[in-house]
């Protein structure tokens, strides 16, 4: 018997459609409401669980009463476990992460979440890594990479899954967007943290090449190449991200995963740091900053990683940015520019042109930045 | 002739592995006993092998009847779509080409397969005779001034290159400085994997908007570091880097070589050559351009052609001809050669399918041979382009050499299909594409190659069959997603290759690692 959890956030994507940019917040909601928004949730979902009707005989939902997936799974005649203690209507952020919590403790394969960036924040603050999900698109801002491509996508990759056709995980980003900054036309992206999602290559294969080895491997490579070069006059930015991190592990060193650490001749000396403790150490010593673009669109600067302010950036100059992604991480931007937000044009201008990106021990990608 | 799908349909025997058909007793062979005299004058065969290296059980091969085995290879035949009996145009990048059946009778004729390497020169003229003339035939092709036949493929050939191209800079007491080699995302990946494997750094350019190596890129990255440049040209999108010789002349001012990877020549001979793009090194595939069986289907061979001030490192060793005593031999007096990269002196049976095929078309066969592949080619791609759903990577590049990289992408926002499905689709059609397409830059690709072997009557049928799958996929998607129905073999499970964990390459694994059929234990 397969089990999947269902979490349908029935608000999600509101916003969207009468020109709100989200619907996170009561306010916001009402709102939407008023301008004659309706939800999206439901027939999306809907479309998700249709791939999964192949196994509907051998799969068990767990789910929440009524609009938050109750709703879709009866459309869908899918056999449902209801949870307790979720109310059925006008439900919150704080019902989402409640439901979590209990699915998981019920004990699923894997969870399915319906909703945008700020649904995808709940189920990590609720769950972290300790399930592998997947998220289904239904929210206005879909900027954290959990969301499969499409909601039959998210389906299909399920199926994959529990029918152990795909075996990999991957962390991956949840990222969010300030939606208030966001309606005054700023983008503000933080990087909340991580799920585990399920890893289809779709993007790479074998075949006449044999098996390519993981991210994992290669962002280990990236890291010793990283180490091997490391100059002891300099101080070390790390910037967030899994790819950042494979440094400080390989050298077995505590870090913050999304916070912005620094090294000096291979020690820690600041972990989490802000613009000023920023400003303050690279005063006293030349520095070079290791970052990573973050998400799937490819930003160096500006999102997720606000701590490197304009300022920190020109203070370490432009030639001590070293910028590291594996190569597969490259390959899915498409040809996509790196994109830079510094929040100061005349900074994201400068950084403009070529850079060579680290894609993996002893390789180096020639990649342009736009901003 | 009007275009007809054909009601195809697979052979399918569910075969099991041969080790799974094992039945204790049974032989296909008896072996007879020694004779009692044979022993007494050369002993047993077994004692003379040191005891420590004498195994304690015998091998547990599998135990079969003949034709039990005849029946089980015949059956696995049967269930692979072959070279010969499909219109192979849909492995674009790989110039599959109608390999003539007279020379597998040269290369199978006694003459060729009774040969031993270790003969004397004396006994062997005629195969290095051929040799020989078959590095002749390449200098003119290519304006390179000598050839090594030794690498056994394309990446072989690369490695090769790579050691000479270490050996020159050593030779200029440059070896650690020059430590990076450039390369294009759109070469063959080899030609970053296989100098990484000489220890030199990688730098990877990707192309500009038109689709060509972006030179602002290359002019940003070359150095007093830079080895050499190895790149492909035409690339796999089937774009002709016409800037080639700027490439060459920026490498060259800061004393970097330039190696030009020819695994795919197929659309350029007798047009273009390396010596006029101005590159020291190449490397041609002859199973490739030069027609020989290959991939599953027999070994390959990948030559490597130098200038005159690189010869003297090419390894050991040359074949050579002492005009006055006219004789043929092996060179090994060559005291700056890289030394071996492979037993003896090359794939003699490639060698020589090369050295027929190139004969029997001669220099204006050869050019007619291009000429016909790029007009296949921009043929296809006319027809393709006609097809809903479907568009080619940088279309504003009109004109393509011998193959084209195309995208799906539209079809598969429209429809959901993406080019994996339409790969399992097409088995059901009795032809097939596959989806090699490294790095996976180019949305939903697919690469068609039709080479210069197939008529305008199987290209049309290649298109009638990707036109109904097309058509499938707007009108019955489910179909396309559910395929194929008609294949030996209907779907693969690609996650395993990704874990080592998971990899059965004997049967000891396999019987350790899973039960049956892909059921992990």
């Amino acid at each position: 018997m397969y089990k999947i959890g269902l979490i349908v956030n029935p608000i999600a994507g509101m916003g969207g459609r009468v020109g709100l940019k989200g619907t996170d917040g009561q306010k916001i909601f009402q709102k939407a409401k008023r301008l004659g928004a309706i939800s999206l949730s439901p027939k999306r979902t809907s479309a998700a669980l249709e791939p999964l009707s192949v196994i509907q005989d051998k799969l068990k939902l767990i789910t929440c009463p009524g609009d938050m997936g109750e709703n879709e799974t009866l459309s869908r005649g899918f056999v449902s476990d209801i949870i307790n203690g979720i109310k059925s209507k006008e439900t919150t952020f704080a019902d989402t992460q409640k439901a979590a919590r209990i699915i998981r403790d019920r004990g699923v394969d894997l969870l399915l979440f319906a909703g945008g960036d700020g649904t995808a924040r709940d189920i990590y603050i609720a769950i972290g890594t300790t399930l592998p999900v997947i998220g289904i698109p239904t929210g206005v801002k879909i900027h954290s990479a959990v969301f499969a491509s499409s909601p039959s996508k998210a389906g299909e990759l399920s199926l994959l899954y529990l029918q152990k056709k795909i075996h990999q995980l991957r962390e991956v980003e949840v990222m969010d967007i300030d939606e208030q900054a966001f309606r005054n036309g700023i983008v503000k992206a933080r990087l909340f943290g991580y799920l585990k999602i399920p890893y289809e290559r779709r993007c790479i294969q074998g075949g006449k090449l044999g098996s390519s080895p993981s991210e994992e491997i290669i962002q280990k490579a990236i890291a010793e190449d990283i180490i091997e070069s490391m100059d002891n006059d300099f101080l070390y930015i790390i910037g967030p991200g899994t790819t950042t991190r494979a440094i400080m592990q390989r050298l077995g060193l505590s870090y913050t995963l999304l916070g912005v650490d620094a090294l000096y001749r291979k020690e820690v000396v600041g972990l989490d740091l802000g613009e000023s403790e920023l400003l303050k150490l690279i005063n006293k010593k030349k520095a070079k900053l290791i970052i990573t673009p973050i998400g799937g669109q490819g930003y160096i600067f500006g999102r997720g990683n606000q701590q490197l302010s304009p300022q920190v950036i020109r203070k370490v100059k432009k030639e001590n940015i070293i910028i590291i992604a594996t190569y597969n991480k490259i390959v899915s931007l498409k040809g996509a520019p790196l994109l830079v937000d510094t929040g100061d044009l005349s900074l994201d201008r400068e950084l403009n042109g070529y850079v060579q990106i680290i894609t993996n021990y002893h390789e180096r990608t020639v990649y342009k930045i736009k901003f | 002739m009007k275009t007809k799908l054909r009601n195809y349909h697979a052979v399918c025997w569910d075969e099991p592995i041969i080790y799974e058909l094992n039945r204790n007793g049974e032989r296909a062979i008896l072996v007879p006993e020694v004779d009692k005299k044979i022993t007494e004058t050369v002993g047993d065969g077994i004692s003379s092998i040191p005891k420590s290296m004498r195994r304690k059980n015998a091998p547990q091969l599998p135990a079969l009847s003949q034709p039990q085995v005849l029946r089980h290879f015949l059956h696995l035949s049967q269930e692979t779509l072959g070279i010969d009996f499909n219109i192979d145009i849909g492995q674009g990048t790989c110039t599959m080409k109608y390999n003539p059946k007279i020379n597998e009778q040269l290369v199978n004729s006694e003459e060729v397969a009774e040969m031993h390497p270790y003969q004397d020169e004396s006994t062997s003229q005629g195969l290095l005779e051929i040799m020989y003339k078959t590095e002749q035939l390449f200098k003119e092709i290519s304006g390179l001034d000598r050839f090594s036949l030794h690498p056994g493929g394309g990446a072989h050939g690369i490695y090769t290159i790579s050691s000479i191209i270490r050996a020159y800079h050593k030779s200029r007491g440059e070896e650690d400085k020059r430590n990076e080699i450039i390369t294009t995302i759109f070469s063959h990946p080899a030609d970053a994997a296989a100098p990484r494997v000489k220890g030199y750094k990688i730098i990877i350019i990707y192309p500009d908007d038109n689709g060509c190596p972006d030179i602002e890129a290359l002019k940003k990255v070359v150095s007093e570091h830079t080895a050499a440049l190895l790149i492909t040209n035409p690339e796999d999108t089937g774009i002709y880097n016409s800037k080639i010789t700027e490439f060459t002349k920026i490498v060259h001012d800061f004393g970097g070589l330039c190696g030009y990877d020819q695994a795919n020549a197929n659309g350029l001979l007798g047009i273009t050559r390396a010596k006029e793009a101005n590159f020291d090194l190449s490397f041609f595939n002859l199973h490739k351009t030069f027609s020989s069986p290959h991939g599953c289907g027999g070994p390959a061979s990948g030559i490597v052609g130098v200038t005159n001030k690189l010869a003297k490192f090419l390894p050991i060793p040359v074949v050579d001809y002492d005009k006055k005593n006219n004789k043929y031999f092996l060179d090994y007096d060559r005291p700056n050669s890289i030394g071996k990269v492979k037993d003896f002196y090359g794939v003699i049976p490639v060698i020589l399918r090369a050295y027929a095929w190139i004969m029997s078309l001669g220099a204006e066969g050869l050019k007619e041979v291009s000429n016909v592949a790029v007009l296949n080619n921009n043929y296809i791609m006319k027809k393709i382009l006609e097809l809903r759903g479907v568009n080619m990577a940088f279309p504003e590049h009109k004109n393509r050499i011998e193959q084209v990289r195309y995208s799906w992408k539209k079809l598969t926002k429209e429809t959901g299909i993406s080019t994996e499905d339409i790969q399992r689709r097409i088995f059901d059609f009795g032809t097939h594409y596959w989806t090699s397409h490294e790095p996976w830059l180019i949305p939903e690709p697919f690469t068609i190659e039709p080479s210069e072997s197939y008529s305008k009557d199987d290209i049309d049928e290649f298109i009638a069959i990707l036109g109904q799958i097309v058509k499938e996929a707007y009108e019955e998607p489910k179909k396309v997603k559910n395929a194929p129905y008609k294949s030996s073999v209907h779907r693969i499970n690609h996650d395993v290759l990704e874990d080592p964990s998971k990899w059965a390459i004997t049967w000891r694994a396999y019987k350790k690692k899973y039960n049956g059929y892909f059921q992990p234990k």
